[in-house]
């Protein structure tokens, strides 16, 4: 018993020494700037134009419901134009960001795991080094960069999308005016939401993609580690986000 | 000239090697076998630092390989050509462009890049394939381009990892005639891990052969054909016993 906690709590310890070193060495990458500069574009269209309908998708459906569940819960107790309040700061400060985090964790992380593994179990990224180039700067840093650079932009169309059909069904379905939508929705804003928002997509992007990186970069036994890998990418990436997302909330909230 | 001075490497608690030792000649190609998993690959991994060892060193051109800092390793990396059991070719990159990944990056001119990869897709008989893709080639093509990746970049030195493993035998005599025809070409110092005698014997000046993890004897090809040491008789016999 003494002996098992003793060996996790090692291993525990050996991870963290190797994602710092592994952060380490992505910080040293970025003087590379020959290499990943031109990748990034190539990772930041994969990542975030590729992305855009799967995080607009769930986007319009989440802000549906609000408006829907909003005009439930409020009837007969608050003013309807309250559905434009929550619709509008549940989209920015919590399910934009959080619903595509975890919707992207699953297409891109698992994407990038099974990518960089698939990469590793055939020999490709020992390929790269004998050919003078440093997996960090080559594979990593465009992906991480893209990643934190194109959450915010995802999740700010996701959140407009919300917006938009969540208004849309409180013209159609709730029969609440536009006037009454915006005011709602301007009343208890602040600049503070929007960035608050886009700052934790950031965190998540990078997250997510570093997360894919790291667990598919560490992929061992052919195609069968590859598939481990790629679940491993998503679940530790959907953990990091809620945690992250508890954090953010608990710091600027 | 390339030199593994007592090397000493294992993965968890299995040993692979134990105390491995050899010189490799400047413009000789030395061959290195053994049996599967008896850490030939292992071995080659050490000089381009792909793997570090616990114990001993590898040392090429006078400078120990795990003492380099980034720089000189990436510096001492572009001086040395590697070639793949698998080819590791990127498969997102045309046959062009797998070739050319190397020369990118030492900054060449486009038209220099150019030059190079057609003239390396020529040498081992590939010109007319720079736009394919790796998935739309056969084993035996893959294997080629990755020598055309590894020789377009006029090394010192190229490391062939299993070049035959997996062909036909038509298709592994094309091989050993290109590894001849870059070394007589280009004037390079080669290593070729196999367990293919037929191989070794063709493209070798010398062949070591590892044993749990040491050299069990070293000469050259006729030495080692006539040797008298019981187990490198039965292995390149070929006998089960």
């Amino acid at each position: 018993m003494i002996e098992a906690i003793g060996r996790r709590a090692v291993s525990a310890i050996e991870a963290v020494g190797r994602l710092g070193h592994f952060l380490m060495d992505m910080a040293r990458a970025l003087r590379d700037v020959g290499i990943w500069g031109r990748l990034v574009l190539v990772q930041m269209r994969r990542v975030g134009v590729d992305s855009l309908p799967v995080a607009l998708f769930i986007a319009a459906f989440t802000g549906v419901v609000l408006a829907l569940q909003a005009s439930y819960t409020f009837t007969g107790a608050v003013p309807m134009y309250f559905v434009g309040t929550l619709v509008g700061k549940t989209m920015m400060l919590e399910l934009g960001p959080v619903l595509a985090g975890l919707a992207l964790a699953g297409r891109v992380g698992a994407s990038m795991a099974a990518e960089l593994g698939t990469m590793k179990v055939t020999e490709q990224v020992d390929a790269l080094e004998t050919l003078a180039y440093d997996p960090q700067s080559y594979l990593v840093l465009p992906r991480v960069i893209a990643g934190t650079m194109m959450f915010p932009v995802i999740v700010a169309f996701a959140i407009a999308t919300g917006i938009i059909t969540g208004w849309l069904t409180s013209l159609v379905l709730l029969d609440l005016s536009t006037p009454d939508f915006i005011k709602g929705l301007k009343l208890f804003y602040r600049f503070k939401d929007i960035w608050f928002g886009l700052l934790k997509s950031a965190s998540f992007g990078f997250t997510i993609t570093l997360v894919g990186c790291i667990v598919g970069l560490s992929t061992r036994g052919g195609a069968e580690g590859v598939g481990r890998s790629t679940t491993r990418a998503v679940v530790y990436a959907a953990v990091l986000i809620l945690v992250l997302d508890a954090f953010w909330a608990v710091v600027l909230l | 000239m390339i030199e593994f001075r007592d090397l000493h490497k294992a993965f968890g608690e299995k040993p692979v090697l134990r105390g491995f030792s050899l010189k490799i000649r400047d413009g000789e190609t030395m061959v290195i076998i053994g049996y599967s998993g008896s850490g030939k690959s292992v071995a080659l991994k050490h000089i381009v630092g792909l793997l570090h060892p616990d114990a001993g060193e590898v040392i090429v051109d006078g400078q120990v390989i795990d003492a380099l800092d980034r720089d000189d390793l990436t510096l001492m990396r572009e001086g040395i050509g590697y070639v793949f059991q698998f080819a590791a070719l990127f498969d997102s990159l045309s046959v062009a462009d797998n070739v050319a990944l190397g020369l990118r990056r030492r900054a060449l001119a486009e038209e220099e890049i150019d030059d190079r990869v057609r003239e390396a897709l020529a040498l081992v008989d590939l010109s007319g394939t720079e736009e394919r893709f790796p998935a739309e080639l056969s084993g035996g093509m893959r294997k080629r381009v990755g020598i055309a990746r590894a020789i377009a970049l006029r090394p010192r030195y190229i490391l062939y990892d299993e070049p035959t493993t997996g062909l036909d035998p038509v298709t592994s005599a094309v091989i050993d005639r290109l590894m001849v025809r870059t070394r007589e070409h280009l004037g390079v110092t080669g290593i070729v891990v196999t367990h293919d005698m037929r191989s070794a014997y063709t493209v070798g000046d010398r062949i070591a052969m590892l044993y749990e993890g040491q050299v069990r004897q070293v000469g050259t090809v006729e030495e080692i054909q006539g040797s008298a040491d019981p187990l490198v008789r039965q292995f390149i016999e070929g006998r089960a016993e």
